[in-house]
């Protein structure tokens, strides 16, 4: 999370006509502040701290009390007795979590279908960008874009119906299949073609939407370079090769890296109402296997336990991408992006 | 996201093969091969997205005699009617869900857009007093979330279980957006902002007569996104809410239209609707139409700034 204060320094210092001294670093600040300038500064800015009260308010009970609440992972929880009253169990529950075949599998799923998105899903963005900055027509564009963004609206419950309503054993495309004499699949209740429907499912939501940001990369390359490579002779590939990618090469490296930080986390709501029909050996990933052993089962404590691991797992894999992503130099990246 | 002025011409843009000024060398045109390459993958493009759709707003009109020819979904209009509306919205569960989802998306979304636009304020001043803890509170959230069950018990011992509160307050505020809108802020020409602080103004009308109107764009982005978010939310409700008559659309879509089950109650009132019952398919698509209708009705005033509020968060954020 450094990244954050740099880019923040950066910023706040080039910012224009601010004439309050620009934050001094702690060590830049004039020997021992005294109460009364701290005092000071409290009643200049009340007024700001004031207006941050209700969000940081809702983000204290709503995200901090309950990252209290993960003890139980350490308890033999009841909700009967409650937080208060359970008996601590050490690391019981997490030995239980490691040694448990259907979280381990449920691990393998989630990789595999992170891993599987990562190849079939991830690029797709970016040739829709290099596809759409082709197009010459800027009403066209305009179309293309304002349409393929609209899916990334749509809740998933939207999507996998939409998606069964038309690949679904009853749907459009087995109904004009079946008028060829060919129907009879049903693509939403197959395991084999699981990783391809979730892919797929999830290229028709949020292809375009990814496309914004690589768009906005491509909008940045200067346009003497393309002149420039033009006058020396080099055909359209050339320039997509020498100075379009090299262009968006950044962005893509970004946006690589924190995909593989975020890679414990796949669409859970995608997953969670696709996996009573495909089932639980293809479907089963770390999230939905978190809800059907804590808030089905009631398996609370082993449930919290296996939702803390994976919590713990995912922020040292985005922090970890993080560094990477300075080490390639690029900017910190402290958002999704 | 325009790039070229439109240039008055007796023939249309796309025809010219010459360099010419609104046209730069390396944007020639191509051959008739890579122009009907690309017809080609626009069309599909635009198929893909928009195919769907139209089969399934199609359908929602339609008779059950087209249904029926049609073998399920209607690609070819025939005979239209509005039956299948009118049993949705007689007062059924789906009515019912629908007022549901309304309320969530209108209530929610007015206190998180309220509450974020002040948060984004109080942190977009360089320098002032404790902006980089609380900030650093914010991008934990984004960081590491407390986990689905520790949340649960949470929201469950706050006796939230089966209110609309439920679907509310656990996402009312969303870091990511804090930041867009304090990014957003920090843009806004500050001397501006310090004439009116020396002209005595205090910093809530600053926020509100000065910052707020001059931050339309960026707000109407982050409103349409926690709206987005409290319109399509399912998996809460389904945590959350027990009581069917408390279910907002998307339960009801996953229920009746996704998994088949019968509506509780009956959603359908056939009977007393003119013109006979409406076909069930016809039904279940008239709920996807109104689980999609909300999202294109408020998404073309929204949509041209998308890019820019997008881009303004994620990278200067």
């Amino acid at each position: 999370m450094s990244s954050t204060t740099e880019i923040d320094e950066v910023r706040d210092a080039g910012r224009p006509g601010e004439t309050r001294p620009s934050r001094p670093a702690p060590r830049n600040e004039p020997p021992a502040r005294s109460r009364k300038g701290w005092r000071l500064r409290l009643r200049q800015d009340r007024t700001l701290l004031i207006m941050c009260v209700p969000a940081v308010g809702l983000l204290a009970v709503f995200a901090y009390l309950p990252m209290l609440g993960n003890v139980i992972a350490w308890q033999d929880y009841s909700p009967y007795v409650g937080i208060a009253n359970s008996q601590f169990v050490g690391w019981a529950n997490f030995e239980r979590v490691f040694t448990n075949p259907l979280f381990l599998d449920a691990v393998v799923n989630t990789l595999t279908i992170t891993a599987f998105q990562l190849v079939f899903f991830f690029p797709v963005p970016i040739m829709l960008a290099l596809f759409v900055n082709g197009l010459m027509t800027p009403w066209l564009r305009n179309v293309i874009q304002s349409v393929v963004y609209l899916p990334h609206f749509f809740s998933w419950v939207l999507v996998v119906t939409i998606f069964q309503q038309i690949l679904g054993g009853a749907g459009l495309l087995n109904q004009e299949l079946g008028k060829l004499g060919l129907g009879g699949f049903d693509m939403m209740t197959n395991p084999d073609t699981f990783l391809l429907l979730v892919t797929s499912q999830a290229v028709w939501k949020d292809a375009g939407w990814g496309m914004i940001i690589f768009l906005a990369a491509l909008s940045t390359v200067n346009p003497e370079h393309y002149e420039a490579a033009a006058l020396d002779g080099a055909g359209r590939w050339r320039r997509m090769w020498h100075v379009t990618l090299p262009a968006i090469r950044p962005t893509i490296i970004l946006l690589l890296i924190l995909r593989l930080g975020d890679s414990l986390t796949v669409g859970f709501e995608q997953l969670i109402l696709q996996r009573g029909a495909v089932g639980a050996e293809v479907a089963e990933v770390i999230d939905t296997y978190v809800y059907y052993q804590g808030v089905v089962n009631g398996d609370w404590a082993f449930a919290a336990a296996a939702g803390l691991v994976k919590g713990l797992v995912s922020l040292l894999l985005v922090l970890g991408a993080n560094k990477l992503a300075h080490l390639f130099g690029e900017a910190g990246v402290y958002k999704k992006a | 996201m325009s790039t070229t002025t439109v240039h008055e011409s007796t023939e249309p843009t796309w025809f010219k093969r010459t360099f010419t000024a609104e046209r730069p060398p390396w944007q020639e045109r191509q051959g008739p091969f890579g122009l009907l390459l690309k017809g080609i993958a626009t069309v599909l493009v635009l198929l893909a997205v928009l195919l769907p759709l139209y089969t399934v707003v199609l359908t929602s009109f339609s008779g059950q005699e087209a249904i029926t020819e049609a073998g399920g979904l209607v690609l070819v209009p025939g005979e239209l009617t509005l039956a299948a509306y009118r049993t949705v919205l007689a007062g059924g569960v789906v009515t019912q869900a629908a007022m549901v989802s309304i309320f969530v998306t209108v209530v929610g979304t007015s206190l998180s857009v309220l509450v974020s636009i002040l948060a984004a304020y109080g942190l977009s001043r360089p320098a002032s007093l404790w902006h980089r803890p609380i900030l650093f509170t914010f991008l934990i959230t984004m960081f590491f979330g407390a986990g689905m069950i520790p949340t649960y018990l949470l929201v469950s011992s706050l006796g939230l279980i089966n209110t609309l509160w439920s679907l509310i307050l656990p996402t009312a505020v969303s870091a990511f957006n804090v930041l867009v809108l304090r990014a957003f802020f920090m843009g806004i020409d500050q001397s501006i902002l310090e004439a009116a602080r020396i002209d005595g103004a205090s910093d809530w009308r600053i926020l509100f007569s000065l910052v707020v109107p001059m931050s339309k764009a960026a707000i109407a982005v982050v409103a349409m996104f926690y709206a987005v978010g409290y319109f399509n939310a399912f998996f809460n409700a389904m945590l959350y809410i027990n009581d069917n008559s408390l279910w907002p659309l998307q339960l009801v879509l996953r229920s009746y239209v996704l998994q088949g089950v019968e509506l509780p109650g009956g959603g359908a009132v056939p009977g007393d609707v003119a013109g006979g019952a409406p076909a069930d398919l016809a039904v279940k698509m008239a709920i996807m139409v109104l689980a999609i209708l909300p999202i294109l009705a408020v998404y073309p005033f929204v949509q041209r700034h998308f890019t820019k509020g997008v881009i303004f968060g994620a990278i200067k954020g």
